[in-house]
């Protein structure tokens, strides 16, 4: 068994370096540090972590005030409340002015388990990748993480980070190497690609072994740049394997499967299904068996790359 | 002093004049803002024309975007830009946005319209110059209806926990937004115990036109020594011109030519 990790633990312990390296560092929470783990920075650097207490909208105004000055703030709080309730202020006083704030939003999906659906956010990606000068970057494992936080701070503007709460497998080591816009090639195969995110990349490549013992050969791409997206390595999966399964722990509509649709309606339209929620809230559960209700499974993955493979 | 008087003068004469040329804007809130403004850039405030993002400056947020023409009026007049520049007010192309953009506008600070986020913006400004031990102000100018949004007041309770000093904020209380008279609309009163209760310094300014009453607020503000300051000017919706003084209608409507001519007239008397 791979060791695990959760994103936002990855994110917690690896802030403490970034902020060694990067003086102008400053954390900013609302009352969840233990949650966000931003609580490793505290500890490290006391004098650069605030908490704003439980005022979302405020963590992101005032996140933007330090950024004129030339901070490099981080912003953490649960996905639901960071990119939910803060919308607006993302967009007029983050986004509009584009501002150098890195918005690194934890609980992300329904893998936050019993907390429901009031605090699991799946329309997040949507909502960040419609906004204008904002990158976003969903990381599959802790050290993609670590290395799209590096790449965020080399990206003088607003970026939106996508972290979960639950243990997930280390899929990569140290000498993965991650660049904006572009997506990583896990696994090639003819018939079929699934481009995967987050926490279902491990899925895919589950998948993609099922898929193999039943005769079928599945390409498997990570997706951890949302925005850019990798429109080329689109265009090939679509034009090399004619069929695409997307996977992704968030709404099937404006995320990881929304943006592929976009890529192949304007660039090689070929069959797509998309593996998520669908237009649903969660709710309260263990996350192995909420991720089955939702169809977040492997097995899901499996049946939606048979599909597509029939409809080519 | 008689320098203010006639530079306040050609600005409420700018607003008047471009708002009127973009057939658009919102002249009531400049104009009860004027003076404020003025002592400011004109007095107060360590800016400097020619080098707009000096490192140590000190800041303006205006929270209540929608003023933008007094901003651009008084920028204008300060030499932060051409004066002629202001007729392109709302303009396709134009530097000068219906609402104040930090990245076109030399001298604005930070991009603003979308009432509540200014202070909470001009608050993570003030924490900044803490931890860097600057000594500039930020400050910051509220209408009295933004006060209804709930950002304000998550604002001020991080502006007096982190006892942000360096922060002054202002607000233009000329009773009406655009529904019609701020407490009948929701009544944000009282607002200086309000502040006070959120841990702030309180300063009411009883004529919010006078340039020796806002000295006077400014310079006891200043010298805050642990909390962030609030200062409370009464003043006049639409002053100076007596068609649009006191009346919500002139919130956000551009004067025709006739009124234009009419409002400069009064001016120059």
């Amino acid at each position: 068994m791979a060791e695990k990790k959760a994103t936002r633990q990855a994110y917690g312990e690896y802030l403490v370096k970034l902020g060694e390296k990067n003086p102008n560092l400053v954390v900013l929470d609302a009352d969840l540090s233990g949650a966000t783990k931003t609580n490793i920075f505290k500890k490290a650097h006391p004098e650069r972590h605030f908490n704003v207490g439980i005022a979302e909208a405020n963590l992101m105004g005032m996140a933007a005030g330090l950024a004129t000055a030339g901070k490099v703030p981080f912003a953490s709080t649960f996905a639901i409340f960071g990119a939910g309730r803060a919308y607006e202020i993302i967009r007029n006083s983050i986004c509009y002015p584009k501002l150098n704030v890195k918005i690194a939003l934890t609980h992300a999906g329904i893998s936050v388990g019993e907390d429901g659906g009031s605090h699991q956010s799946v329309e997040d990606i949507a909502l960040m990748r419609v906004l204008p000068n904002m990158t976003v970057l969903s990381p599959a494992d802790a050290i993609e993480t670590e290395k799209m936080l590096e790449a965020a701070m080399t990206i003088e503007g607003p970026v939106y980070i996508r972290l979960g709460r639950s243990d997930v497998p280390v899929l990569f080591d140290e000498s993965y190497h991650f660049e904006l816009g572009k997506a990583s090639m896990m696994k090639s195969g003819s018939d079929v690609t699934i481009i995967a995110t987050g926490l279902m990349v491990v899925l895919a490549m589950e998948a993609a072994d099922q898929l193999k013992e039943e005769g079928i050969s599945a390409q498997v791409i990570n997706m951890g740049s949302i925005k850019p997206i990798d429109v080329d390595a689109i265009k090939q999966a679509a034009l090399t394997t004619g069929a695409i399964v997307t996977a992704e722990e968030h709404s099937i509509i404006g995320g990881l499967g929304g943006a592929v649709a976009e890529v192949l309606g304007d660039e090689a339209p070929v069959p797509l299904e998309r593996v998520g929620v669908k237009d649903l809230f969660g709710q309260s559960g263990k996350v192995a068996p909420l991720m089955e209700k939702y169809g977040l499974t492997s097995n899901d993955i499996v049946a939606a790359a048979k599909k597509v493979v029939s409809r080519k | 002093m008689a320098f203010l008087e006639e530079t306040v003068r050609g600005i409420r004469k700018d607003i008047v004049k471009m708002i009127g040329k973009a057939s658009s804007g919102h002249p009531g809130g400049s104009l009860s803002s004027a003076e404020i403004l003025t002592l400011l850039y004109f007095e107060q405030m360590n800016v400097d024309e020619n080098n707009p993002q000096k490192e140590d400056r000190d800041r303006f947020v205006l929270s209540k975007g929608h003023a933008a023409p007094v901003l651009y009026a008084t920028l204008a007049a300060k030499g932060f830009f051409p004066n002629a520049e202001l007729e392109n007010l709302r303009q396709l192309g134009s530097i000068l946005q219906g609402h104040p953009d930090m990245n076109k506008v030399p001298g604005v600070d930070m991009s603003t319209g979308s009432l509540g986020q200014g202070i909470s913006v001009a608050a993570g400004m003030a924490l900044a110059g803490k931890m860097d031990n600057k000594s500039h102000k930020i400050y910051a100018l509220l209408g009295d209806g933004e006060l209804q949004e709930g950002l304000v007041w998550e604002a001020a309770m991080a502006a007096s926990h982190y006892q942000l000093n360096n922060l002054i904020a202002f607000v233009d209380n000329n009773n009406l937004q655009i529904d019609g008279a701020i407490c009948e609309v929701m009544s944000p009163f009282p607002i200086d115990a309000k502040f006070e209760a959120f841990g702030w310094n309180v300063i009411t300014v009883e004529d919010g036109h006078s340039f020796d009453e806002l000295r006077t607020a400014v310079e006891a503000a200043k010298k805050s020594e642990d909390k962030p300051t609030v200062i409370i000017c009464k003043t006049v919706k639409g002053k100076c011109v007596s068609f649009m003084e006191n009346n919500a209608g002139w919130h956000g409507k551009g004067p025709n030519a006739e009124e234009v001519k009419q409002a400069l007239a009064e001016l120059e008397a």
